[in-house]
This record gives C-alpha cells, sequence and structure tokens, in this order.
C-alpha cells in the first residue's frame, strides 16, 4: 500500500488539475457564450466535470473512510440537482417567452414558434 | 414493505457515514430518527416506483457508467468549442423523440440529455422532449435515438422482474 | 498545490461574478448564482483538505442542498412573486412535471 501512495496521490492531482481546467473552460464559456441558452452548457461544464474530478481528486487525497463517503454524497447530490435546476432556469425562461440566440444574428425570427408549428 | 426496509437501509447508512461517532446514546438517536422518518414516509404514501426506484435494480450502475463515458465525450466537444477562437457555434432547437412511458423514466431521459454538455432540456412534452443544442453534432437525432433506447430499456427493466 | 486549485475555483467564481453582473436577463443571473454555488461547494470541500480539516465536507454537503433549493426558490418567486404555497393548482409547474 504505502508504495502505492505516490502513484495514487500523483493521479490525485492529476485529476484535480484537469478539474480546475475544466471549471476554468467552464467560466470562460460563460462569459463567451452569446446568449442564455447557449451559456447552459457552458455551466453543465463546470457541473459535470469540473465537479467530478475535483471531488473524485480529493477522494484519493485520504485512505477510504467516511469523508470518501461525503464526497460521494456531494457528487451524487450534485448529480441529480445540478441538471433539475439547469432544467428548471431553462424551462422558465422558454415558458417566459426568451428567445434563443440564432447563427443568422438579429435574425431570431421565432424559432419557438418554428418547433410549435 | 420491501421499499421501506430499503429506505430504512439507506437512511441508516446515511447516519453511520456522516455522523463517525458510534457511541451507544447517538446510535440510539440515529434508530429512532431513521424509524420516524420510515413511518412518516409510509403515512405520507411515497414509497412507490418513483420514490424509491428499486425496480431498476443494478442496471442503473451499468447505465450511469455507459452516461458517465458519455459525459466525458460530450464535455470535451463543448470544451473545445468554448475555447475555439472562432467559437463555431449553431444553436438549434432540436425535437427529439423519447419513447418512455413513466415519469421516472422521462425525467431520467431529461436529465441525462442536461448533464450531457451540448445538449440542455427545455421542455418535456409526451412523446418527445425539445432540447436547445449547442452545435450540429450535438444536435445528432441518432445519437439521441440511442440513448432513448437505453433509458426505454432500463426503464422496463421492472416489468420483466 | 491545494492554492492552486482553489485559486482556479475562485477565478471561474469572478467569472460567474461577471456574468451574474452583465446579465442581461434574469436567467443568466440565476444561471451564474447556481454556478457560483456549486463552485462554493468545491471550494469548501478543497479549503477543508487544504487546511487538513476535512471536516468542513459536512458544510460543502449543506450547501449543496441549500444552493439546489436556493435556485428554485429564485426561479419561483421570480414567476409567481410569491413563495407561499398558496398557488392555483394549475400554475404548479414550475418544475415542469406536466404542463
Amino acid at each position: 500500500m504505502d508504495a502505492l501512495l505516490p502513484i495514487v496521490n500523483s493521479i490525485s492531482w492529476l485529476f484535480l488539475a484537469t478539474g480546475s481546467i475544466f471549471l476554468l473552460i467552464g467560466g470562460i464559456g460563460l462569459l463567451r457564450l452569446p446568449d442564455f441558452y447557449a451559456r447552459t452548457h457552458a455551466a453543465g461544464v463546470i457541473d459535470t466535470l469540473g465537479t467530478g474530478l475535483i471531488l473524485i481528486g480529493l477522494m484519493m487525497q485520504e485512505e477510504i473512510g467516511l469523508n470518501t463517503f461525503k464526497l460521494v454524497l456531494i457528487g451524487f447530490f450534485l448529480f441529480f440537482t445540478s441538471p433539475t435546476s439547469s432544467y428548471a432556469v431553462a424551462h422558465a425562461a422558454w415558458v417566459a417567452g426568451q428567445k434563443p440566440w440564432t447563427n443568422s444574428n438579429g435574425n431570431t425570427k421565432d424559432a419557438k414558434e418554428d418547433v410549435e408549428s | 414493505m420491501i421499499r421501506a426496509l430499503a429506505l430504512g437501509a439507506a437512511l441508516a447508512l446515511l447516519w453511520l457515514g456522516l455522523s463517525g461517532h458510534y457511541t451507544p446514546l447517538i446510535l440510539s438517536f440515529g434508530i429512532l430518527s431513521v424509524v420516524f422518518v420510515v413511518v412518516i414516509a409510509l403515512r405520507m404514501d411515497i414509497l412507490d416506483q418513483e420514490g424509491m426506484p428499486l425496480q431498476l435494480g443494478a442496471r442503473f450502475v451499468l447505465y450511469w457508467v455507459w452516461l458517465g463515458i458519455e459525459i466525458v465525450k460530450s464535455n470535451l466537444h463543448a470544451a473545445r468549442i468554448i475555447l475555439s477562437p472562432s467559437m463555431p457555434i449553431n444553436p438549434q432547437i432540436v425535437r427529439f423523440k423519447s419513447t418512455q412511458h413513466t415519469d421516472l423514466g422521462q425525467v431520467i431521459y431529461a436529465n441525462s440529455i442536461t448533464l450531457t454538455p451540448g445538449t440542455t432540456t427545455i421542455e418535456i412534452e409526451d412523446g418527445h422532449i425539445l432540447v436547445h443544442a449547442l452545435t450540429d453534432q450535438t444536435a445528432d437525432l441518432d445519437a439521441a435515438a440511442v440513448m432513448d433506447k437505453r433509458v426505454t430499456e432500463l426503464e422496463r427493466a421492472k416489468e420483466a422482474g | 498545490m491545494f492554492g492552486a486549485v482553489a485559486a482556479a475555483i475562485l477565478v471561474t467564481m469572478l467569472l460567474a461574478i461577471i456574468r451574474l453582473a452583465l446579465g442581461p436577463v434574469l436567467y443568466d443571473r440565476v444561471l451564474a448564482a447556481n454556478t457560483f454555488g456549486t463552485a462554493t461547494v468545491l471550494l469548501i470541500a478543497v479549503l477543508g483538505y487544504m487546511n487538513g480539516r476535512p471536516d468542513f465536507l459536512d458544510i460543502a454537503l449543506l450547501y449543496a442542498l441549500v444552493n439546489f433549493v436556493g435556485t428554485l426558490a429564485i426561479l419561483k418567486f421570480s414567476r409567481y412573486g410569491r413563495l407561499g404555497d398558496e398557488l392555483p393548482d394549475s400554475e404548479q409547474n414550475l418544475q415542469g412535471e406536466k404542463d
């Protein structure tokens, strides 16, 4: 077990580093993407891979025990709640008549009615 | 009844995992809380196929593994798009077919769509789901059909057994 | 090393705050607030490990739950203007169970 420790440790840091990078990518996407609906995808990057990798990295920091269980539990809750709240926000925007930005900029000629018809 | 026992076991595990103090006093508090919650759940009559979806069984784990791989793949795609200077996006609203016939199945499918970045569920209707897709690649109806089929199979597990 | 991870999380939170300030619509702000909350959960957990006190995980767990409820509460309040439960039955579809 002791011989494995440095290996587990470096894998852990690899996970933490990649997770941080995905968090930053998501944050950049949150600023760069053109409209609300597109930004939900950036938030999705943060909520899934960013959090997932960081939580896995933290799990490897210690031996398996109660803290591992708690980290799994945090991941579990985020895994269930993040798509639900994303959906709640997106659905609320959709019901309120928020129109998605499309590539032919300015010509948002009501994608909603396009779909409804 | 088996659902009540499963709820009790899950709650007991939760208590043991979060508490970390294994003295008789604290443990008896734990037992009391667990029994209390199970009784309330029974009285509220929420221990049905939705509240305690035991029928999904071990297939749920397999589905999660598959979903995890999909999430990583679509995350890499979304990350590449966000970081590319020209940002080659083509946002569109797509309508995915959903063949699930329970609310639980539809929720699993809709949440799986939202969990894969690049697609966000914006409305659930009978028989189909409105999805906002970031690019042409994520608006792929065939890929959605594969996921739809998997969720329907997962949901159907209970009818078989 | 944990400091670097915490710094990355803080930068992400900063980006989310900028989006929250810029808007332009309410839903952008709700989304940014939700992302900020997720980042906070991670920050609490990482800070706990950084200080050698993983007990912080309990707080992170609690924050994850509060964050979810908070997001739904903002949305409900923005749509109905109140948080009480005296809504007409036909309007209780905030979570979109069935329209």
